[in-house]
This record gives structure tokens, C-alpha cells and sequence, in this order.
């Protein structure tokens, strides 16, 4: 990284090298030597407006630089702060208890809602195919109002969600073996309000 | 005003006691007509109540016999078309050995009746099709050597519309009913899901066609008149509310959201009220009246279990429905006001906890339900009385079993041929048929009887 001093103290020592380079005119025909030190005193003159000028051009470039860094990395924040909030969780067959292996994904979406005071979200209750249609429906809703219980005890108002439930209807993957089962038994959330200008925390 | 129609009254009443769950149609009241010229007293023609009840013919219904009927050929436009559906409705009903004649009598002509008595014929129908376009059956009862029945019903163009086969369909009820005195159920539909929107199939499997107005919706529940569905509507958005539809264009009678999950509506058997399930962290029922905008009320009281899948006795006075109570699926059956909630299914079933979607039969003995029997889904019958089971399925994975007007016919939903279809099972022949091709069927619900001036 270049510092402002840094940068200030090698157009310096750049100014002062062009100065030493042109010190030695061996033979010349020196006709008038008065308008000659003026020349040179021009010249040097000339060399560090140049030289402040492509200073100031560096410093705005690396401006420019640095709000375009900063920019992509709040937008990097806010992108992984969505990615963090639409996280699904998984369940065990038939059951709407939280796994311990689902926490970390829950409350990393509690300091982010916490965050964005305008942020709603929708929890959709999701089963496998296994079981009655209509049990089912009643299942995902038991899962999606189980994670507004859990959320809630985190600190987040239970008003700030939406539970819904789409039973074994809108599977995430198609198949009959567990693994794509176990993918299908799952609460996704969905941001309803509140999305557009999330601040990542 | 009241003065002016002792008459129609009278007639009404008569013809409901032909429809107990029907309405009344033109048709009805030429079948009465045609009654009581034979000189039959209408009393002897309840729909429902016919198994204890005399019977036209001189036979008393017996679900397992088989009498044979006689049908002549067809003559007319589409004749072999009307003759294929009146043979497979018969053979369908699984009640009537069908004894499909090749040659016969002009459908005026005089029969032979010892020749049909030969043959095993207790009954002959001739039809013929006429030039003006109707149907003009005549049953001949053998044993008397009389016409017991003339049907003259009009054929809506074009023909094999859903609207014409319901005309051939109701023509195989009215048929059955003179010789059997239990009218049949080839005019009845089956509702089911099919990509997220309901569907009605003919009980022949014809006529499959999407219910206007039910994109998003799950779990068709028929109104005891046939003439409207209740359904769970569940959109895009995951609100989901219960949705009663007219179904002869007369729209949406009303709409019901009291939680976040709103869900497997069923009519009360008069009609009046719709139970559901609602709740928002587990699931209770509710009941309203099917009109009107009454706030439900609660039926049952169990905070954080599974309370869903209601079905009425047919006397209106209990309601069976699943529940999550002990920690896993059970049937349940309770007063239908909420009260005196016991388990029915608490007979030992094996290791596996699941037994779901209860299904009143028609006669009310009986709950058809699913049960987990190594590991898949089977349908099964419980007895109200004793409790003894029965299982009817064990050919693949089956489920949602609905029953038919005629108690003894089960919908229900199977995987026997590696794709999810509707089958029809006979229960006392074990006989079944497959109702739907191309797959991802679900809630089955069959309709009761319908008559012509509510065929959806």
C-alpha cells in the first residue's frame, strides 16, 4: 500500500533525480549563460507542477480505488448477509425439533435480522414425500412456527415473521432415496419486506 | 302461494326420498312418472337405504350375488358407443353379471322371456338411440314377463361430451335401481389433485377435466348436494384458506383464513357446516357454515398437536378425523361438537406409528383409513363397533382411500404401477381398476350421487 506521505516523499526524491540528471551539460556553446539558469529554474518549476499533478491524479485514482474496494466489499457483506438469511434448515423424518446441527445456521441469521429493523420474513414449512399429504401440511407448519419459537427466544420478535407451510407439495429435489429426502425435509425463508437496502451487521 | 303447490310439494318429497343426495332433475320426475304407472309405490325406492329395503325385481340386494341382466343391441347413432357404456357401468358396479347379447328383439318388439331365463337373466334392457336424438330404454323383468321400467332421456350433442356420457351414465343408475333397488354410481365423479389444481374423472374413468378456479388448490371435499367442493387454497405466498366453490358458475361462497395453515375441509352431511383444520404451530378443527361469515368455531383443544383430516358419521353426530396427540398419527372420533374425543385406531398395528386420512363409510360402520405396514402406506377398514380391521391393499404403496355413495366402492390413490394413480376397489370382490393415467394424482374424493341438474 501507497500512504499520502509515502507517495509525497518519492515524487520528492523523483523531482530530485531529474534535477541531478540534467546537471552536467559538458560542451556546450554557452552563448548566454544568464537565460540558461533561468531555463533551468523554469524547467525544474515546470517538472514539479507535473509531478504535484500526477500526484493529485494518483490520489484520486486511488480514491476511486479504495470506494470501489469498500463498495464491492459491503456488497460482498450484504450478499453473504442474504445468502446467511435465506439458508435453509434441515429436519429429521416426522420430526419439527431443531437439530443441534441446525443452530449455527439460525443464529447467524439473528444478528442480521437484528440489523435490518425493516426486514420481514416468510418461514415455509417443507416435508419429504413419506407420510399423508395432509399430515404433512401440518408438519411444515409445525417446523416453519418451530423455528419462529426458536428465533424469537433469540431476541427477535415473533411478529417479524411469517409462518406458512407447503407440506411434501414443492419439493427442492426430485427422488425417492433418502439423501434427496433429507434435502426435502427443510424451512426456507424468503424476505417479504425490507430487502432492498440490507446493511449487513 | 303456498295453496297453489300441494301437488309439487307432494312430488318433491317423493323425489327426494329417490335422491337422498341428489337433487331433484326432469329426469327423476320421469322415472317417477314411469313408476307410478307400473303401478310401483315410490317408498320402495330409496337410493340409500336399499339393502334392507324390498327391491323391485323380487331379489333382496345381496352384495355378494350377481344377478344377471341381459342388454340387446343398440340401435341408433353412437348406438355401439351408448351399448359399450351401459356394459361397462354394470360391470363397474360389480353388482349385475352382464349378459351381452350379440343379436336380439327390437327394442318394441315382445321378448322371448323363457330364452333369457335360460340364460340367467333376470332382467333384459333394450335401447335404442332415436333419430331425434334421445335414449329410449326399456327394462323387462323376466320372471314377470313385464316392462319394469322406460327411461326416454335427451342426448346433448355432441356426442361422447362429458355432458352425453352423463346422460348414458344416469341411464345405468336408473337401470340398476329397478333391478337391483340400489341405484347405481357410474353418474358419480371422483375430485382429485392433479398439478396443484382439482380434477374430476367420471366414476368410468371418462370425462377427466379440470375444475375451473382451483389453480393452488389441495384436498376437494364434495357438498352432500354435488354441487359444490370445498378445497384448501394454498398459493405462492403460503397463505393458504379454505375455499367453498360453487360448482354450477355460481363462484367462491366463501372463504375462511382464522391462522397461518388453513387446511382439509369436509361438509357436514346436511350441508350446512364445513370442518376444517386451522392453526399456526399445530393444527385444531374448526367448523362454519358453508354461507355466511360467521366467525368458525374451535371443535377441538390440543395446542401444538396435529388435529386435521375431519369426516363426518353419516348421522352428523360424530366426526373421526387424525391427530398427532400421543406423538404420532392416529385416527381419533369425536362427538361433532368437540367433545368426547377417544382413539379408534388403538388396536396393535406392529411397530409402525402412522395411521392417517380416516374416511366415513356411507353406512357409517366403518372407517376407511391408511395405515404404515412395513413401511409403506396401506388402506385398511376399522369397525366402529368392535374395532376389528381389515386390510384391503398390499399391492404397492396405498393411500387417501374415499368411499363411494354405494359403500362399497374405496378411491384411492396407488403406486402399484410405479406412478402415483387413482384405483377403485370393490370391497367384497377385492376386485380393482385402475381410474387415471399419467401419474402424480392425490386426495381422491368421491362425490355422491349426483342426478342430471347437478352433474358439475
Amino acid at each position: 500500500m501507497i500512504t499520502p506521505r509515502r507517495l509525497v516523499t518519492l515524487v520528492a526524491l523523483m523531482a530530485f533525480a531529474a534535477c541531478a540528471k540534467k546537471q552536467p551539460p559538458a560542451a556546450a556553446p554557452a552563448p548566454a549563460p544568464a537565460p540558461r539558469v533561468n531555463q533551468d529554474s523554469i524547467d525544474a518549476a515546470n517538472r514539479a507542477r507535473a509531478a504535484a499533478t500526477a500526484a493529485a491524479e494518483a490520489e484520486r485514482q486511488r480514491v476511486a480505488a479504495a470506494a470501489a474496494a469498500e463498495t464491492q466489499r459491503l456488497a460482498a457483506a450484504v450478499a453473504a448477509a442474504r445468502a446467511k438469511l435465506a439458508a435453509a434448515v434441515y429436519f429429521d423424518y416426522d420430526m419439527d425439533e431443531i437439530r443441534a446441527d441446525q443452530l449455527a445456521t439460525l443464529d447467524a441469521k439473528v444478528a442480521i435480522i437484528n440489523a435490518n429493523a425493516d426486514v420481514r420474513i416468510r418461514i415455509a414449512g417443507h416435508t419429504d414425500d413419506r407420510g399423508s399429504d395432509e399430515y404433512n401440511l401440518a408438519l411444515g407448519q409445525r417446523r416453519s412456527a418451530s423455528i419462529r419459537r426458536y428465533l424469537a427466544a433469540r431476541g427477535v420478535a415473533e411478529s417479524r415473521f411469517e409462518v406458512v407451510s407447503f407440506g411434501e407439495q414443492r419439493p427442492a429435489q426430485q427422488g425417492e432415496d433418502e439423501e434427496v429426502r433429507a434435502k426435502n425435509r427443510r424451512a426456507e425463508f424468503e424476505v417479504t419486506a425490507g430487502g432492498q437496502n440490507l446493511k449487513a451487521p | 302461494m303456498n295453496q297453489a303447490v300441494p301437488k309439487a310439494q307432494q312430488a318433491r318429497q317423493t323425489s327426494r326420498a329417490v335422491a337422498r343426495r341428489g337433487l331433484v332433475s326432469p329426469m327423476r320426475w320421469l322415472l317417477c312418472i314411469a313408476f307410478l304407472v307400473c303401478g310401483l309405490t315410490p317408498a320402495r325406492t330409496r337410493a340409500q337405504d336399499s339393502a334392507a329395503a324390498g327391491v323391485r325385481i323380487g331379489l333382496t340386494y345381496d352384495r355378494t350375488g350377481k344377478p344377471g341382466v341381459a342388454i340387446t343391441p343398440v340401435t341408433g347413432s353412437n348406438a355401439d358407443s351408448v351399448r359399450a357404456i351401459l356394459v361397462r357401468d354394470f360391470d363397474f358396479s360389480d353388482r349385475i353379471s352382464v349378459i351381452a347379447l350379440e343379436r336380439g328383439d327390437a327394442p318394441s318388439g315382445a321378448l322371448n322371456y323363457p330364452v333369457f331365463a335360460k340364460l340367467g337373466a333376470v332382467a333384459v334392457v333394450q335401447a335404442v338411440v332415436t333419430p331425434a336424438g334421445a335414449l329410449h330404454v326399456a327394462v323387462h323383468e323376466v320372471a314377470q314377463k313385464q316392462v319394469i321400467l322406460v327411461l326416454n332421456m335427451a342426448l346433448p350433442a355432441p356426442a361422447y361430451s362429458p355432458e352425453w356420457r352423463a346422460v348414458v351414465h344416469a341411464a345405468s343408475d336408473s337401470i340398476e335401481w329397478a333391478v337391483l333397488g340400489q341405484r347405481g354410481t357410474a353418474g358419480t365423479r371422483i375430485a382429485y389433485v392433479r398439478g396443484n389444481q382439482i380434477w374430476t374423472v367420471d366414476a368410468d374413468g371418462g370425462s377427466a377435466r379440470p375444475v375451473p378456479g382451483t389453480a393452488g388448490a389441495l384436498s376437494p371435499a364434495w357438498h352432500p348436494t354435488g354441487t359444490k367442493l370445498a378445497f384448501n387454497l394454498l398459493p405462492d405466498d403460503g397463505r393458504s384458506r379454505i375455499v367453498v366453490r360453487d360448482l354450477m358458475g355460481g363462484g367462491v361462497s366463501r372463504t375462511i383464513r382464522v391462522s397461518d395453515l388453513n387446511m382439509s375441509p369436509t361438509f357436514s352431511p346436511d350441508g350446512s357446516q364445513v370442518v376444517f383444520a386451522a392453526g399456526s404451530d399445530g393444527t385444531d378443527l374448526y367448523t362454519a357454515s358453508t354461507a355466511g361469515t360467521d366467525p368458525p368455531t374451535r371443535l377441538t383443544s390440543r395446542r401444538g398437536s396435529t388435529n386435521t383430516s375431519p369426516t363426518f358419521s353419516p348421522d352428523g353426530r360424530r366426526i373421526a378425523f387424525t391427530s398427532g396427540l400421543i406423538g404420532h398419527a392416529e385416527v381419533y372420533i369425536m362427538d361433532a361438537d368437540g367433545s368426547s374425543a377417544d382413539i379408534l385406531t388403538s388396536t396393535g398395528f406392529g411397530d409402525q406409528l402412522y395411521r392417517s386420512n380416516p374416511d366415513w363409510s356411507p353406512d357409517g360402520k366403518r372407517v376407511a383409513f391408511q395405515s404404515k405396514i412395513n413401511g409403506v402406506f396401506q388402506v385398511m377398514t376399522i369397525s366402529i363397533r368392535d374395532k376389528s380391521t381389515q386390510q384391503l391393499t398390499s399391492d404397492g404403496e396405498n393411500e387417501d382411500p374415499s368411499w363411494a355413495p354405494d359403500g362399497r366402492h374405496i378411491v384411492f390413490v396407488s403406486t402399484r404401477t410405479g406412478s402415483r394413480e387413482l384405483w377403485v376397489l370393490d370391497t367384497e370382490s377385492s376386485r380393482a381398476r385402475q381410474l387415471t393415467h399419467g401419474g402424480r394424482v392425490q386426495n381422491p374424493a368421491w362425490s355422491p350421487l349426483l342426478s342430471m341438474s347437478n352433474q358439475p
